[in-house]
């Protein structure tokens, strides 16, 4: 197919060829960027959180007068939900994995340095490991005599006696390796305050923080083996069976309220929930867009297909003279074809740029990292292969014209 | 008049002459049009004034009462007050009107028997809080400072609560039990539930789905140890609970004060800063006073309660309406030169080209009004529908209402004529002698 009649004729239509191409520029520069979002958000739902999100449900109950001994009502609680048929394990928490509510402490490594080393999460409570389902890789998980009420810390903490404080913790092997790159983590020391130095007994494979909204720190975590009483912040966490989820959350609600009618269940969820909750935005960016990529595809491809027809209609006495001199059905065909395939790689071209500078531009106000060059020939695919099957439905119709047109009409 | 019945016939031959076309226009510009208006009436409503008669004597002070270390790099002082410094704030009395606010979330027993315990938010403040943000009282009234003082147990409830608790009754008077304490309920409020919900930026991050239930005297909550929601922290506080807490640096009280004169917020100013210096003298504060004053709306945008996403999201779909207009331009360049012949024979008959300048530009016009239509039909199917696409937390705030509508009308049409202009100019080029030869 010689391309320099296409060219010339696409310089008689200056001015709707560059609309054209326009058009098909700055919608692939939306696609790419689109895209790319797209990518960047399920990226982030798909963070690992290192729990067996299938088998975990969570409780939180909020009673009406303060108990006179928490540590003693979650004691009792906890034996409570031990009982329901069907729970494998039961632990108390702080805080959940993408739970958005969390508590957070400033590490140091040294207790004089002045600045923080890193802000890292903090969950108390007992059982934590097994429960979760987070795999322990070095060293030893956190056993009963570990732990201190957290009342006790507290006044430890006030009058200064560091006996009364926790002494080791677990952290995350990104928090280890982020920490002391290269060399082994147990044993060594991590300040939350100048006087709490905890030592590292052991590390597990991987815990997302509840606040994981930055994905490189979303690993920075430590469980501190602090003994919290039962309120309303505190979290029961509940391993069982995938299936058993529903049946073993409603049982083990109906044992709570049974030990006591008079308190309220704040939250009773499983983690597919907790997760769904922490990145319905994401998952909201992502539906629109998709739905904002399919309206300007089907946009453009009907631009295509009203210009293209407008083109045909224009020609149809130069089709028949062309027909008439011997062309083939086939090659009015393809002249139609190529000509949408050069003004879709003039447009692609400029969509290119187009998409790079919408991507600055983004990248200066939205903090959005800088598009990698894997997404411009996905815009590129698209729009070609779009203007492809738009084009077909008129270049069928130029090549349907008789060659009798040609003496028609003179 | 006579002129302008012509040119909308015309128009209408012309347009049925090529229904294919049209259709395209039309469903192009609709599209375009309420992806733009769905978006924007989220925009709208997130980034709106939620106090516009007021939000320029509103203002929120922030004080830097951590060392550097614990400031998030951007020299920022936290969004939220200590119960220390709230409390000295609230004794030195400088503005016109103030309060200091804590979230809460107590267990509330309605007075109807065989009903549940139930959680409601809600929040303790002070007695000027009610008159500072003009809430809308149904029945009763705010109380005054003398309960402030006295921590006396009153509530003012929420519409929602008073019809749950009381049957929606005047409920003045009468008593409610809160965590377990009777509160005499002295007010009741028709639905608040302002977005961005200023009042708290700290707890809420900027919005909520249901108004607060409940209101009680900070003092009162305070005695009965009614805890409070989010709180902030540089280092754990030393003594346990919410007492602990109490005389903690950790902050988690939010602040509002109204000041009417530009000489009254100089001075609340120096207040600040005088009070951070002394605070620095008695061992407390590190540093310089690091405090801000700013009004609602600069404070709102300086905590960037706009989420980003919701910009993002008008901004790709004004992409769109400008792809769409692009389209137009070419579908009408290509409708309007197609018709170079029968330009010819009007002008030839003495039609000027300011008759042909209208001519089109009504055909533009009239494909703008029916994209505008079918863009209102898109634009209310996108707002009811928005909760499946957009951030469920903001899409509740998006509302169809007139002004919605007429913009999304207005909008269209515009577009469309703009669009128009280009191809109508070229339409009023032809030159006659040439088309008439041609045929």
């Amino acid at each position: 197919m010689d391309i320099l009649p296409i060219l010339s004729t696409l310089r008689r239509h200056k001015l709707t060829s560059w609309l054209l191409v326009l058009e098909i520029a700055l919608t692939c520069a939306i696609v790419c960027n689109a895209v790319f979002l797209i990518g960047q958000r399920l990226q982030r739902m798909d963070m690992p959180s290192g729990v067996a999100e299938h088998e975990l449900l969570q409780i939180q109950v909020a009673d009406v007068t303060t108990p006179s001994n928490p540590y003693a009502r979650l004691a009792e609680d906890v034996a409570v939900l031990r009982h329901v048929p069907g729970v494998l394990s039961v632990a108390s928490s702080n805080q959940v994995p993408f739970g958005n509510s969390s508590s957070n402490g400033n590490i140091r490594l040294d207790p004089a340095q002045p600045e923080r080393t890193l802000n890292a999460t903090t969950y108390f409570g007992e059982n934590l490991v097994p429960t979760l389902g987070t795999r322990l890789v070095s060293g030893r998980d956190l056993q009963s005599d570990d732990f201190v009420d957290v009342e006790t810390a507290m006044k430890g903490l006030g009058n200064g006696d560091s006996k009364s404080l926790p002494h080791v913790t677990l952290i995350t092997r990104t928090l280890a390796e982020r920490l002391w790159p290269g060399q082994n983590p147990l044993g060594r020391i991590i300040y939350l305050t100048p006087v709490v130095g905890l030592r590292v007994v052991g590390v597990v494979d991987s815990l997302v923080r509840p606040n994981a909204y930055d994905t490189a720190k979303a690993q920075y975590t430590m469980i501190v083996p602090l003994r919290m009483g039962a309120s309303k912040d505190q979290s029961y966490l509940i391993r069982t069976r995938p299936e058993d989820r529903a049946s073993v959350l409603a049982a083990a609600l109906a044992a709570l309220k049974k030990a006591d009618p008079q308190r309220v269940v704040t939250t009773q969820r499983s983690f597919d929930e907790v997760r769904r909750r922490f990145f319905q935005d994401d998952r909201a960016m992502a539906g629109m867009l998709v739905g904002v990529i399919a309206a300007l595809l089907i946009v453009t491809a009907l631009g295509i297909v009203g210009l293209a027809s407008f083109w045909v209609a224009q020609r149809r006495r130069t089709i028949g003279v062309r027909r008439a001199l011997g062309a083939t059905r086939g090659n009015i065909l393809h002249y139609f074809q190529t000509e949408n395939f050069v003004l879709a790689t003039f447009g692609i071209a400029l969509g290119m740029v187009l998409a790079y500078g919408i991507n600055l531009f983004l990248m200066s106000h939205y903090e959005l990292p800088r598009l990698p060059g894997a997404y411009f020939p996905v815009g590129a695919v698209l729009l070609w292969l779009i203007g492809q099957v738009a084009v077909l439905g008129p270049a069928l119709r130029a090549a349907a014209v008789p060659p009798v047109v040609a003496t028609r009409s003179v | 008049m006579e002129l302008f019945a012509y040119y909308l016939e015309l128009a209408f031959r012309s347009l049925k002459r090529s229904p294919g076309l049209t259709a395209l226009m039309v469903l192009a510009v609709g599209f375009g049009v309420s992806a733009c208006m769905t978006t924007w009436s989220v925009f709208r409503a997130a980034s709106g004034d939620p106090i516009p008669w007021k939000s320029s004597q509103l203002f929120v002070p922030q004080m830097d009462i951590w060392s550097s270390s614990a400031r998030s790099g951007d020299g920022e002082p936290p969004d939220a007050l200590t119960y220390t410094d709230a409390l000295a704030l609230m004794r030195d009395h400088r503005a016109l009107r103030q309060s200091a606010i804590y979230e809460i979330a107590p267990a509330v027993f309605p007075a109807r028997a065989g009903q549940h315990p139930l959680t409601l938010g809600g929040y303790a403040v002070y007695a000027e809080f009610f008159p500072m943000l003009d809430l809308p009282f149904l029945y009763g009234q705010g109380w005054s400072a003398a309960e402030d003082a006295a921590a006396a147990p009153v509530v003012v409830i929420s519409r929602a609560l008073n019809d749950k608790a009381f049957g929606g009754a005047n409920s003045v008077g009468r008593s409610l039990d809160i965590a377990g304490h009777d509160y005499r309920v002295v007010g009741v409020i028709d639905d608040w539930n302002p977005q961005p919900a200023y009042y708290d930026v700290f707890g809420t991050g900027g919005y909520t789905r249901e108004g607060p239930a409940l209101f009680v005297p900070f003092t009162r909550a305070i005695a009965g140890d009614l805890e409070n929601g989010r709180t902030a922290c540089d280092a754990e506080p030393s003594s346990p609970g919410f007492a602990g807490l109490q005389r903690s640096e950790c902050v988690w009280i939010t602040f509002l004060a109204e000041l009417d004169t530009p000489a009254r917020v100089r001075a609340y100013r120096q207040y600040l800063d005088d009070y951070a210096a002394m605070q620095r003298r008695a061992g407390r504060f590190l540093g310089a006073p690091n405090n801000r004053l700013r009004d609602l709306p600069a404070f709102l945008a300086a905590e960037q309660v706009v989420p980003g996403d919701t910009r993002v999201s008008f901004l790709v779909a004004v992409g769109l309406l400008v792809v769409c207009l692009f389209n137009t331009v070419g579908l009408l360049l290509a409708k309007f030169l197609r018709r170079s012949g029968e330009i010819g024979v009007r002008r030839a008959l003495g039609a000027g080209r300011g008759a042909i300048y209208a001519q089109f530009l009504t055909e533009a016009a009239i494909v703008g009004l029916a994209g505008g239509a079918l863009g209102l039909l898109l634009t209310g199917l996108g707002v009811l529908g928005i909760g499946a696409v957009l951030q469920p937390r903001l899409a509740a705030l998006a509302t169809l209402d007139v002004r919605l509508l007429v913009t999304t009308v207005v909008v269209a049409v515009l577009c469309t004529v703009l669009a128009g202009l280009y191809p109508s100019f070229r339409a009023a080029r032809v030159q006659p002698a040439w088309q008439l030869k041609s045929d």
